[in-house]
Formats: structure tokens, sequence, C-alpha cells
């Protein structure tokens, strides 16, 4: 048991060794924790990331069918009023055409009524026409009758159309009068004539019927005839009867709906036909506005994922710390508990071998003497009492007498050292270990001319504890201590009883050099040694300290640096 | 004060020899004996009141010794004499009736005043069984 906790005189680096022997212990421990830390992020974080992945990918899916679907639905509704829109007027117009004659609508009086007629229905008209088969304009009602009265039509690219077809709806064009529109023509048989009833409309209610389609503030809708030609005006870009600013949809047949991106912008495109002419509606739409809930879905999940992923990383290195901690902590308390056994048995072993040596001796010793009594003795007989050199019998026997008792001294003291069998509880007067242990260390102390001082209380009680391992605490503080001051100095042995609290308190102070302040809470940890490496165990006032704990009492530590070390022991009487 | 027989048991003739010359010296009556066997033996012979007895012995240690002693004679005095770190042994001696225990090596004055006490406690009684018979 030679251990020390205060620093050896200058050497600051022996300090350092401890704590490079720390963190060669502490590696093993650093790469525990790396492995159980990713292990524990690994399994946590990829359920997570698959978790996070299939379902927004779902949620992506989802959404963004039903955002086409819902684009899907306006296009067809929107072709629907469209078809719907021109049916009417060609129904009306067919009407119109087959339940008057030509007489009768030739007639600009009467197709002026009819015209009335119409028109209170339909504010889209804007004007009616009859034209014979040759393209003369037999009679007109409308706002321009000064310039289309006298125009023949035979030229027009419709007219053709009409005479083949018997029914017409024509692309839009600017015409006469230089003004958007579009015209239906019905042609009428009757007899053996043929007739053309042909009315204006006005695209605007056709631009009004698709502006109803664009959605959102970016979005927009515009109908491409067959040539790719705007037939009304589109909200963003582009002119009537010019090429619309998105991609050429004229082609499609039927129901079209996709996803075209050009540059920063994507767009989101639906195109249908509409049945009743080679026209074809197309909405545009910017996917950033209906999807805007799935891409702040996609912000929330990023944000959530991160938040999850550092409340796993923190609970991990949480947790493994914790276990970590556990782990160091009951790897010392195991190593402690090691070490006391493997101590323990040390000192049994000590203990036999001085027992031993102790007995051996012992016997010569008896006989050396008695021998010596027995001369002592016959120098009493008369006959020797004259012998000129009886004095120096005398002498010479008191003096092996003298050594022959130094050496019982020392076989019983290793006698009483022996003695540790089994801790047991015995009536310890605690004044006589001090005292048999001050004398173990005597010598060594008077060689380095410390002196022992002691202020040992008279009315100590007897307490009931272990002799032996009491002596081994204080021969460990009374060695530190020694060792501590080096030469010259003192260590203080002071006891007194403490009635309030049932104890007996041992005091031993040295006037070494002290335990600096940050280093005085870890002189009880196992292997914390501030002597050179292979010198101390770091282990005896760990030992020492349990051993008090394991008979009731308490130990602790007060030192100023430059002023000593006082280390204080209370144990309990009963 | 009347002489006493003594019985001095232990396996180390030197140390045997010296105290029985240093108790002869001292006008006591002294026999000696070497093993455990031996002194029973003796004490089959002659009456002796205190027993010298050594705990650690060859072949029959003193504790045996004194068991077989007390049965035989269980007035007979025994102080035991121990070389050994055995307080314990010397204790159960104690139990076992043996009047006192002394550690080897023995100041002669102490061994000496043990046996006159050990003598005084013998003659009590066996007064007292005197007293009783």
């Amino acid at each position: 048991m030679s251990d020390d906790h205060t620093p050896a005189n200058g050497k600051p680096t022996s300090a350092a060794h401890s704590w490079r022997r720390f963190w060669l212990v502490e590696e093993k421990y650093r790469q525990f924790w790396w492995q159980i830390t990713l292990t524990k992020l690994l399994f946590s974080l990829i359920p997570l990331g698959l978790l996070v992945i299939v379902l927004y990918g779902h949620f992506s899916d989802a959404y963004t069918s039903k955002v086409l679907e819902a684009l899907r639905t306006l296009a067809t509704n929107r072709q629907g009023s469209l078809d719907l829109f021109l049916e009417e007027r060609l129904a009306q117009l067919v009407t119109l055409a087959n339940t008057n004659t030509l007489a009768q609508l030739s007639d600009e009086d009467y197709l002026n009524r009819v015209f009335n007629i119409v028109q209170s229905a339909s504010r889209s008209y804007i004007d009616l026409g009859v034209i014979d088969e040759n393209g003369n304009h037999l009679a007109y009602v409308g706002p321009y009758y000064s310039i289309l009265k006298g125009v023949n039509y035979r030229q027009e690219p419709w007219f053709d159309a009409v005479l083949n077809s018997g029914v017409f709806v024509s692309d839009v064009f600017l015409g006469f009068r230089k003004v958007p529109h579009f015209i239906i023509a019905v042609l009428v048989r009757e007899k053996n004539r043929s007739w053309i009833l042909r009315a204006t409309i006005d695209s605007n209610v056709l631009e009004n019927i698709v502006q109803a389609a664009h959605i959102g503030k970016s979005g927009d809708a515009y109908l491409v005839n067959r040539d790719n030609l705007l037939q009304t005006k589109p909200r963003f870009g582009g002119n009537l009867l010019e090429r619309p600013p998105g991609p050429d949809f004229s082609a499609t047949v039927g129901l079209r709906v996709e996803e075209i991106s050009r540059g920063q912008d994507p767009a989101l495109f639906a195109a249908i036909q509409i049945r009743m002419k080679r026209w074809v509606l197309v909405i545009r739409e910017d996917p950033r506005e209906p999807l805007e809930p799935l891409l702040r879905a996609r912000y929330l999940v990023v944000l959530l994922s991160l938040l999850g992923l550092g409340l796993i990383g923190i609970g991990s290195v949480y947790t493994t710390k914790k276990v970590l901690d556990r782990l160091i902590l009951s790897d010392l308390e195991k190593a402690k508990s090691d070490e006391v056994l493997l101590h323990e048995s040390k000192m049994a072993a000590l203990g036999k071998l001085a027992a031993g040596v102790a007995h051996e001796i012992n016997n010569p010793l008896a006989v050396i003497s008695e021998e010596a009594g027995w001369m002592k003795d016959l120098l009493q007989e008369e006959d020797v009492a004259h012998s000129p050199h009886l004095q120096e019998f005398q002498e010479s026997i008191k003096k092996i007498e003298y050594h022959a008792n130094r050496v019982k001294k020392v076989t019983h003291r290793l006698l009483g050292f022996a003695r540790r069998m089994e801790p047991t509880l015995e009536k310890v007067m605690i004044n006589a270990v001090l005292e048999e242990c001050v004398g173990f260390l005597e010598n060594e102390a008077r060689y380095r001319n410390i002196t022992m001082e002691k202020k040992l209380a008279d009315d100590l009680p007897t307490i009931a504890s272990d002799p032996s391992q009491l002596q081994q605490v204080f021969l460990n503080i009374l060695n530190n201590a020694i060792d501590a001051i080096g030469k010259d100095g003192t260590i203080t042995l002071k006891t007194f009883h403490e009635p309030e609290g049932e104890k007996v308190v041992v005091q031993i102070a040295d006037t070494g050099p002290g335990i600096p302040k940050d280093l005085l809470p870890k002189i009880f940890d196992p292997f914390f040694t501030t002597k050179e490496v292979g010198k101390g165990t770091g282990l005896g006032l760990s030992i020492s300290h349990s051993i008090i704990e394991k008979l009731g009492g308490s130990m602790s530590v007060d030192s100023e640096p430059g002023h000593g070390t006082t280390f204080t022991i209370a144990l309990p009487i009963k | 004060m009347e002489t006493f027989r003594i019985l001095i048991v232990d396996d180390e003739d030197d140390f045997r020899e010296a105290i029985m010359k240093r108790l002869r010296a001292r006008k006591m009556e002294v026999a000696g004996a070497n093993s455990g066997p031996q002194a029973l033996e003796m004490l089959d012979e002659q009456e002796y009141d205190v027993v010298v007895l050594d705990v650690k012995m060859p072949g029959m240690d003193g504790i045996e010794t004194l068991r077989a002693i007390k049965q035989k004679k269980p007035l007979v005095e025994v102080i035991m004499l121990t070389g050994h770190a055995s307080v314990e042994s010397g204790i159960q001696g104690m139990q076992l009736g043996a009047f006192d225990y002394v550690m080897k090596p023995v100041a002669l004055d102490d061994l000496m005043d043990k046996l006159r006490q050990a003598n005084e406690r013998r003659q009590l009684q066996l007064e007292y069984g005197r007293q009783n018979r």
C-alpha cells in the first residue's frame, strides 16, 4: 500500500502521466461510443428516411393527379360550354332559315324583326345577312349596313365551304370591318334555289367563355385553330390571329394534359379539341399555384425530417452517453473491487509469511533470552561473584537481554500485523492502533527528520471495528504523508470523541506541499495517482476510502497548497 | 509460600532446559516433557500443580494435549505458551480451561507471577474440593 495523493516534489509531468493513462483507457470507450451512436443513428434514420420518401412520394402522386384531374375536368367543362354555345347558335340559325322563306327574309324589315327577336335571347349576334347562291347580299341587318350591303361574297373562302357542306363555322377573322369576329352560315335549299343565312358572332363572347377557364393569377386560356393561330386573345402575350405564347397544340385530338417547363417557369397545359369546330382550347396553369400545398408539404417534410434527425441525433448521443457513463462507472467499480480482492489476498499471503518468519525467529529468540537469563541467575552465585570480570559479564548479559527484547518487539509487531484473517468486528482502541502504526514508521520518519506528533484523546471510547483494516488505512495515509513531506516536517495525529455523532474522529495532518484544488476531488478515484507510472497503483486511497465506508465511517480530505494536507476519518462507535 | 510442582512441556529442548534450570534456581520443583504424550505419561506417574504447555508442537499439539490433560486431571492448571501469532489459539486454550497464556519469548518474572497465580487457584480449588467431600 504505497500510494500518493500529493505531487512529488518538482515533478509536474507526473500528473500528465496519469492523464495520458486515463486517456488511453478513454480511447476504448470512445470507439465504443462511435459504434453505438452510429448503429443507433443508422437504424433509426433508415426507417425515417424510407418513411419520409415513401409517404412524400405517395402524397405527391396523389396530389399531382388530383391537380391534373381538376385541370382535365376544367378543360372538359369549358369545351362543353364552347360546344354548347356554338351548337345553340347554329341550331338557332338553322331553325330561323328553315321556318322562313327566302322571300320573307329578303325583306329587310322582316329580317330586322327576326334579328331583334334572336338578339333578345342572346347578345352574341352582331349582324344577320341573307346571301343568294351567287354571293350577292340580298338582305342585311346590322351595324355595318353601309359597308356590307353591296358586298359580294363569292370570292370569300367560307362561301364555297358553305355551299359544299351546308353548315359552316368560320375561324375568327377581321373581315371587311377589321373587327375580330367569326361567322356561322347555313345553306338552305328552297325548290331549285339555294340561299345562305349568315350570322356574325362577336368573338368577345368566345373570349369570355374561354377566359372563364383560366385558374389562378398566372393561369391562361385561349383557343387556337388548326393552323395554330390564336382565336381568342390570351391574357399574357400574343395577339389575335398570331401564334400563341405556348407550345403548338393545334393538332390535338381529344384531351391532352402535360407539364411543359420552359426555363425557370414550369407550366401545366391542358389542350382539348372543340367538337363543333377544329379549334383547340388550351389552358395553361402555373403548377406552382395549385401545387403550392404540395410544396409547403415538401418544406414541412424537410423541416420535420431535419427536426427528427436532430432529435434522433441528440437522443442517441444522450442515451449512448448515459450507457457509457454507467459502463465506465461499473468498469471502475469492478476494477476497484478486483484490486481490493487482489490486495486482500496479497495482504493475507504477506500476513502468513510474516507470521511464519516471526514464529521461526521467536523460538530461537526464546532460547537466547532464557539462556541469557540463566547466565544472569548464575552470576548471582557466590563463586562467580568474586570473578574479576563480573562487571563485564553483567554488562554483556544486560545487552543481550536488551537486544533480544528489541527483536521480540519486532516479531510481536509482525505478529500483530499478521493477525489479519477475516474482517471481523472487535473492540478496538483507536489510539493503540495508531500507536502501532506509528511504531512501524518511526524509523523511516526519523531518517527523514519527520516528527510524529500525537495528540490523542484520553477519553476515547473503544469502538467496534476491524483493527487490521484500520491499521492498513492509517499506514497508507501515514506513508503518503511521509512521501509528501519528503524531508523535514511534522505529521500530526489527533483523535477525539464526537459524542453527538457517536463517532471517534482521527485526523492525520502533514506539512507537505498540499494538493492542488483541481486534483482534490479526484484523489479517492481509483487509478488516480500523481506518482510516476509503476510507482503507485493509484489504488491506495481508493481502497482506504472503501474500507472506511465498509466499516460505516467516512473519510475526507482537506488541503491547502503550500500548507499541507489533512485527512479526517470518522468511525462509528457502535 | 510452599513449593509446587511444575511440568514444562515444549519440544524445543534448549528452551525447556533453560527455563527448568532457571526455575530450579528459584527453588521450584520442575520437570520437563518434550511432547504431549510424554507429558500425559508423567502426569499419570506423579501429581503436578501447574503445567506450562507450548501450543505448537509436532505430532500432538498443545490444544490436543490440553484437552487430554483436562480430561485426565481437571484440577491441574495449565498455562499456554504461544510462539505464534495464535492469540486465537491462546484464547481457544482458555476456553478449554487453560489458566492463561503467555507469548514467547517470555520474561521469566512474568511467567513466575502467572505460575504463582495458577497455583493459588489450584490450591483454592483443592481446598474447596476437600471441604465439600
